[in-house]
């Protein structure tokens, strides 16, 4: 497999999970602000921030309000990583590696394209954007299902398998860390307990989360065991724990791979060594900050592996 | 009100369809009266579908000129071209004559040269070529073929036979929607097939990849195929990507591969580099490799020729093969023919003049507002003069440059193209000129696509086809009309 189609592939398996993310952000986003009490301020801004785009948003925009952030998000060019602009580098990578991803998937991504961009409007609009942003990830799934139907699982499979757990893992920090965040701006008092557990609630939610931590944990939502779980548990697909293992799985599978496998096996050792889920102040926060850039290495790793030929 | 049949005149020119006013040739009769059978409401929802399929499917040509938004929806008319199978079959018998004499021709002119040396061909033609490749003489690719994938434009004039208008023989493109209009076409107009039975195209692919694999220069069962883009920007990235993806090869960029110093090509693959040794290249000549042709070239690869030359590698096709694209030496084709096989061309060319030879230039300049005048060595229908449709400012300019480099430039009769019904706005019947490029191929075998791509020029009355300016296409059906349902 040539080394280029590898990182196109694994740039069209990251972009697809983007855009999902993206839309599913956006949506519970919208629920998360209703259902907060009044004197919460946590603003539209917040999205803008947990995506870190700050510069090219204050490059565009002044009014950092609903419309413009939403805008932003879904469908600015700008913005490099708007449901718009992630969507056509998947349409570009599957358009230069047809050869490898099944034929459909080419019909398929144009047919989201065009959805997206005939109905901009309606995302933008909060009458309907609910309706909109379903289509999105409906589509999205749709070509993931396409992807797992009839995609061989060769090469190719484990570097798509690399790029989308990749980025899940590095969606499901940025959420993480979007809870903590907006309970730190929570006053300590009784309304707290209350918009708290909303916060965390809607961590799960927006990773679809929400029902298999009730199956597996059995308890109500709370903080410290809504981090344990999405961090550590090795079952649900968008955990931590999950990712890493499907990443260091599909790493093994394929060729000359002893300094990646190598990395992962030093950051497997130690990676939920240190957390102090009783305390998700700054100190949880680093720590997310610092996966980040674990998940960061792990791809400048791949990519100095495999795609530089 | 459906479409009005009865009303549709072409008047001056062969019809495709129809023979006169509501009556239909006879390979195209099913059609015609299925499509007479069909409401305004219905014509119009299978145009949609057309449409909505041709974006879905994504079949897109790339347009230079228009910015930032690169890819254009490929133009689409639902309504097929027929042709008759025995018609057909004695056409593309013709296209293989007409190809093998031209690579006989090719490996001549890299090795002894006997057709000039017998005075068939006056040498100026060689020496003033702009496609001829010194750096190739004395090279002998496989089978004595250079041209091994042709796209040959053929037009029918008033008296409905073919005539060849031009031989394309370096990179020509335009396979990949033929074979995506047919798909179109099964799904808008699934109902036809009933009644008629159309001959199939899409072994192209298949022909294309033994075309290609016979060139092999190892001996092992799968050889390494890989077809060369110049990227994404190309106007035909879709076809490169296309027919990569449909032979199962691998797309490469130049930048993909690598010449070693044993003078083998090898693609960066994530095991490692990994041994080339067919390459489909839809570069330039000029731009394959900066160690012998245009040094600032980006897209190619440093020691592809030398990899060539040393038999390490194949080209298809092999540089140096478009010297015979070259509508000069297209006016020789006829004795090329005869000399290469002693035999007389199947299908004719279009009466042509040398601007070269002084009688002939004289009749040409005298007589612009008559005919075409075509630069030897352009493609995609640029820099040409349409004398009946040119200003006298056009004429002058022309003739001055006819003047100035008289080997540059043929002309041409303005043909009396043939025409066939097309939707315009309203779903109302227009005839529509167009032409018709089948696809050759040859290496140990030799191989005619059935049917070929159909270019329509959209504008009413325009004679050109070419969709960087304008042309659309249709799906073309080879029918056979002596065969029972």
């Amino acid at each position: 497999m040539l080394s280029k189609v590898a990182e196109r592939v694994y740039w069209t398996a990251r972009y697809i999970e983007r855009v999902e993310n993206t839309a599913r952000l956006v949506k519970i986003y919208a629920s998360l602000l209703l259902d907060m009490p009044k004197d919460v301020n946590l603003g539209w801004y917040n999205l803008v921030v947990l995506n870190s785009v700050e510069t090219q948003f204050n490059e565009r925009y002044k009014n950092r309000d609903e419309r413009n952030v939403v805008k932003f998000i879904l469908g600015d060019q700008n913005n490099p990583i708007s449901v718009v602009s992630s969507l056509q580098l998947v349409r570009e990578n599957i358009r230069t590696t047809r050869d490898v991803v099944p034929s459909e998937s080419w019909e398929v991504v144009n047919e989201l394209s065009l959805f997206v961009s005939e109905n901009l409007n309606q995302g933008i609009n909060r009458k309907e954007r609910h309706e909109f942003l379903d289509g999105i990830i409906r589509g999205c799934q749709q070509l993931n299902g396409l992807l797992y139907g009839t995609m061989n699982h060769d090469a190719a499979w484990d570097f798509m398998r690399l790029g989308r757990n990749l980025e899940r893992a590095d969606m499901t920090t940025r959420i993480l860390d979007a809870g903590a965040s907006a309970v730190s701006t929570l006053s300590d008092d009784e309304a707290a307990v209350n918009a708290r557990q909303i916060i965390w609630g809607n961590v799960l939610r927006s990773l679809d989360a929400d029902q298999s931590y009730r199956r597996v944990l059995r308890k109500p939502v709370r903080g410290r065991d809504v981090a344990c779980y999405l961090l550590e548990d090795p079952q649900y697909p968008r955990t931590i724990k999950h990712c890493l293992v499907a990443i260091a799985d599909s790493t093994e599978k394929l060729p000359s791979a002893d300094v990646v496998v190598n990395l992962l096996e030093s950051i497997g050792r130690k990676v939920f060594k240190k957390v102090d889920y009783d305390n998700l102040g700054s100190e949880f926060r680093d720590y997310l900050n610092d996966l980040q850039i674990k998940l960061g290495n792990i791809h400048e790793k791949i990519s100095e592996n495999w795609f530089n030929g | 009100m459906t479409i009005d049949w009865g009303n549709y005149a072409a008047s001056d020119f062969y019809d495709e369809l129809m023979s006169s006013p509501g009556n239909a040739r006879k390979p195209a009769r099913s059609l015609v009266s299925h499509l007479r059978s069909l409401s305004d409401e219905e014509i119009e929802q299978r145009r949609i579908a057309a449409d909505s399929t041709v974006k879905e499917m994504g079949v897109t040509f790339t347009v230079y000129t228009e910015g930032g938004n690169i890819d254009r929806a490929w133009p689409f008319d639902i309504i097929p071209r027929v042709i008759s199978k025995k018609h057909w079959d004695l056409t593309a018998k013709g296209l293989k004559q007409r190809l093998h004499a031209l690579n006989l021709f090719i490996d001549d002119l890299y090795y002894d040269q006997s057709i000039i040396k017998d005075g068939i061909i006056p040498r100026y033609i060689l020496e003033q070529s702009k496609n001829f490749r010194p750096e190739c003489v004395g090279i002998s690719p496989r089978f004595g073929v250079w041209a091994h994938i042709c796209g040959t434009d053929l037009v029918r004039d008033k008296d409905g036979e073919f005539y060849v208008l031009e031989d394309n023989l370096r990179v020509p493109s335009g396979v990949a929607y033929m074979l995506e209009n047919r798909a179109i076409t099964k799904r808008v107009l699934a109902d036809v097939y009933e009644k008629v039975y159309i001959e199939p195209i899409d072994d192209y692919p298949a022909k294309l990849f033994d075309t290609l694999a016979a060139l092999s220069p190892r001996k092992q069962k799968e050889p390494v195929i890989v077809v060369l883009t110049p990227g994404i920007y190309n106007s035909a990235y879709f076809e490169h990507a296309y027919l990569a993806q449909q032979m199962g090869a691998e797309l490469v960029e130049g930048s993909d591969l690598i010449v070693q110093s044993d003078d083998c090509v090898y693609m960066k693959t994530i095991s490692g580099l990994e041994r080339v040794d067919v390459i489909y290249r839809r570069i330039d000549d000029l731009f394959l490799d900066p160690e012998v042709f245009n040094p600032d070239s980006a897209l190619g690869v440093r020691g592809l020729i030398r990899a060539w030359r040393a038999g390490n590698v194949a080209l298809a096709n092999a540089p140096g093969a478009g010297v015979a694209d070259d509508k000069v030496v297209y006016a020789f084709v006829p004795q090329i023919i005869k000399y290469y096989l002693d035999e007389d061309p199947i299908v004719n060319n279009v009466e042509t003049y040398l601007c070269f030879d002084d009688k002939q230039r004289e009749y040409v300049l005298a007589n612009l507002e008559k005919l075409v005048i075509k630069p030897a060595n352009e493609s995609g229908g640029y820099g040409m003069l349409i004398g009946p449709q040119s200003t006298k400012k056009e004429r002058s300019e022309f003739a001055e440059l006819i003047k100035a480099n008289p080997r540059n430039y043929i002309a041409q009769p303005t043909l009396a193209l043939s025409t066939a019904p097309t939707l315009v706005e309203n779903n109302q019947l227009e005839p529509r000129h167009l032409d018709l490029r089948p696809f050759i191929l040859q290496s140990d075998k030799t191989y005619v696509t059935t049917g070929g791509l159909t270019r329509v020029a959209m504008k009413r009355g325009s004679l050109v086809v070419n969709s960087s300016q304008g042309g659309g296409s249709k799906d073309t059906w080879i029918v056979d009309t002596e065969m029972k349902l």
